[in-house]
């Protein structure tokens, strides 16, 4: 007979070790499900492990997924560490995405160093704002930001729909529902002759300035303080209802940022293709991360890689995109499970107890 | 104008089942004190299975109980996942939808478009002859008219029995449970695995009455309205009907306005659920009552030793 007992002190590598276990068993069911499929399941992971880190062409592939995935799970860790369940990762970036678009098509002829900044600045706002809402709602009325935030997912693909497909469509293309192409001054450039762009820049700084933020300023700790909830913020004398809309506008505004890059430096316009999931891919980083800023540049690189392998392998083998989806959940469900050993272990009853 | 209205609450009837279904497996999964994000991924998957069974095996009874089964073995993993291994449970719920509505896309490729025999519409013996009430309500399949009489058996449920009032004691105050002499751990499964079954039916209403063909996306958010109306209803399946039909109503206007054709963009007419679920949260905050939450709801029973 087993028995649980708590660990006396944490279990060192146990994360890691978690984590690796989570990741090998949902390789293997996935796998299962692939042969269950009537496909060449080895085959399939061999393509998949060549898409996500078999060339450098996947590695660019990998890296520039990344950067929407780091910035969207930055933000929902910081919402996260607060207690404060943020969905609306995906709705946010939409609105980013939206604001920058407006920003480009309302001033196409401004240069390059006026017209960016511009675009950055209203991305975080429209994303920020769309996060606002369900904070302030929180707040003053006591809705379930859980909810909220995820009908404003729904509200702002639907938005950015109807800008696509009627107010802001452009007349030259041909009925496709999309917005005119970004004159050059609304489009990040590439770094070099590589395939990757500048937004990787932004992240390193965004990433860094996140973490000097939290470990420096006052605003900081106390943003970590009140990770233990409302209560405890209250003893410390901390302004809880105004460090969650800040957090709140921050986590939007940085998952804006994520739709503006992906909207100029990948797409040069705005179209309903933008939208493919980072929102809620970005959940899972976040807490496979364990909200961990550098562990989140790890974990979204992790799950780019494993997005461009699945591309690889619906190219190769017709697989559905959705393999991705199913591979998330249930790395994520696993190591929710697995972490149960972080903190308890099981060991052999003794007789007679 | 009774020509539009009575076709239209007709309608709403029938869009606000699926829903209903779902709400009251919410409720009773929330009652014991487990908090489910996943039924959005499990109303797809069950869709499917409903779908899937009756297509081959040409029974859309048989599909209806798969529903409930696949819908019983996600609440199943969930309930794995946060009682037994103490996982988070608002992430192991949106874990579930993620991979449950992955999952759905990934197997349903094959049947996108095609048709499985469904439950079909007939006049309810006596009852449809009622005027106005009758057309409104009695004029549906046999799901629907299941849907009835379900919010009564809940509320006879946890009112009248006491297996049921053990199940909501663990879901107010697992440790008293305990310490009375209850099983709170094997009690929050079977709230979780039966709230599963009828999450997975309201999935199984979609692919199999609401529509009779297999397309993706079908449950479009409806999970996820679902839990908000959990919170709507105050825990109380009385309210849950009427939630349902609120949200029904809405889905039903909006498609007839489609049909009817407005001068309005259709990306906007389809906010509305959306729009209405934030507007339904905050009226029932303002109401604010959050003493009809259970107690314990959202934290997990911590193992001795």
């Amino acid at each position: 007979m087993l028995k649980i007992r708590k660990r006396d002190e944490p279990w060192k590598w146990g994360a890691l070790v978690v984590f690796l276990g989570a990741l090998l068993f949902s390789l293997l069911v996935g796998g299962l499900i692939l042969a269950g499929h009537g496909k060449d399941a080895l085959h399939a992971l061999d393509l998949l492990w060549q898409g996500s880190f078999g060339n450098a062409w996947a590695l660019e592939g990998a890296l520039l997924k990344a950067i929407p995935l780091f910035l969207c799970s930055l933000g929902v860790a910081v919402a996260f560490r607060m207690q404060i369940w943020n969905i609306g990762a995906e709705g946010q970036f939409a609105l980013g995405a939206i604001g920058a678009t407006w920003m480009a098509l309302t001033f196409p002829d401004l240069p390059r160093y006026v017209l960016l900044p511009l675009m950055f600045i209203m991305a975080f706002v429209f994303g920020g704002v769309w996060a606002f809402i369900p904070a302030l709602l929180k707040l003053k009325l006591r809705v379930n930001e859980i909810i909220s935030t995820l009908m404003l997912n729904y509200i702002a693909i639907l938005l950015l729909d109807f800008l696509v497909f009627d107010a802001w469509k452009d007349p030259a293309s041909f009925g496709f529902p999309m917005t005119p192409e970004f004159t050059p001054g609304a489009v990040i450039p590439s770094i070099g002759n590589s395939g990757i762009h500048w937004g990787l820049f932004f992240c390193v700084v965004v990433g860094f300035g996140l973490w000097g933020f939290m470990r420096f300023t006052r605003l900081g700790f106390e943003l970590k303080a009140s990770g233990e909830g409302a209560r405890v913020a209250k003893y410390a004398k901390i302004r809880y209802g105004m460090l969650v809309l800040f957090v709140m506008t921050l986590s939007g505004g940085f998952a804006g940022w994520a739709g503006c890059i992906e909207t100029s430096a990948v797409l040069g316009r705005l179209q309903g293709s933008l939208m493919v999931g980072y929102g809620y891919t970005a959940i899972v980083v976040a807490w496979l991360a364990r909200l961990e800023p550098l562990n989140i540049a790890f974990a979204s690189f992790l799950l780019a890689a494993l997005r461009v392998g699945v591309e690889n392998m619906q190219l190769e083998l017709q697989i559905p995109a959705a393999f991705g989806s199913i591979l998330e959940g249930m790395i994520l469900l696993t190591v929710l499970a697995g972490q149960f050993f972080l903190t308890y272990t099981l060991e052999r009853r003794q007789g007679g107890e | 104008m009774w020509d539009f209205l009575i076709p239209l609450f007709a309608a709403t009837v029938q869009s606000g089942t699926p829903v209903l279904y779902a709400t009251l497996g919410e409720m009773m999964t929330e009652k014991g004190g487990v908090l489910n994000l996943g039924v959005e991924g499990m109303m797809s998957i069950a869709a499917l299975a409903a779908f899937w069974t009756s297509f081959t095996t040409g029974s859309p009874w048989l599909g209806f109980m798969a529903g409930g089964i696949a819908g019983m073995v996600f609440g199943g993993l969930h309930a794995f996942v946060c009682v037994t291994c103490l996982g988070n449970q608002v992430v192991s719920g949106l874990a579930l939808t993620i991979f449950g509505v992955g999952l759905t896309h990934f197997l349903g490729v094959p049947y996108v478009g095609l048709a499985a025999p469904g439950f079909n519409p007939f006049d309810f013996p006596v009852l449809s002859q009622i005027p106005v009430l009758g057309e409104i309500f009695f004029k549906h399949d046999m799901l629907v008219y299941f849907s009835f009489v379900l919010p009564v058996l809940f509320w006879f449920f946890f009112r009248r029995t006491s297996f049921g009032l053990h199940v909501a004691a663990t879901g107010e105050m697992p440790a008293a449970a305990a310490a009375a002499g209850l099983k709170p751990v094997v009690l929050r499964y079977f709230a979780v695995l039966a709230g599963g079954f009828m999450i997975g039916l309201g999935g199984a209403y979609l692919s199999l009455a609401y529509t009779h063909l297999w397309t993706n996306g079908l449950s479009g958010g409806r999970g996820w309205i679902a839990v908000a109306l959990v919170i709507f209803a105050f825990w109380r399946p009385g309210r849950a009907v009427a939630g349902a039909y609120l949200f029904g109503g809405v889905m039903a206007f909006q498609l007839r306005l489609q049909a009817v054709g407005t001068n309005l963009p259709s990306s906007l007419l389809l906010m509305l659920p959306y729009l209405l679920t934030i507007l339904v949260l905050i009226l029932s905050a303002w109401r604010g009552r959050r003493i009809d939450a259970p107690a314990a709801l959202g934290t997990n029973i911590e193992p001795e030793g």
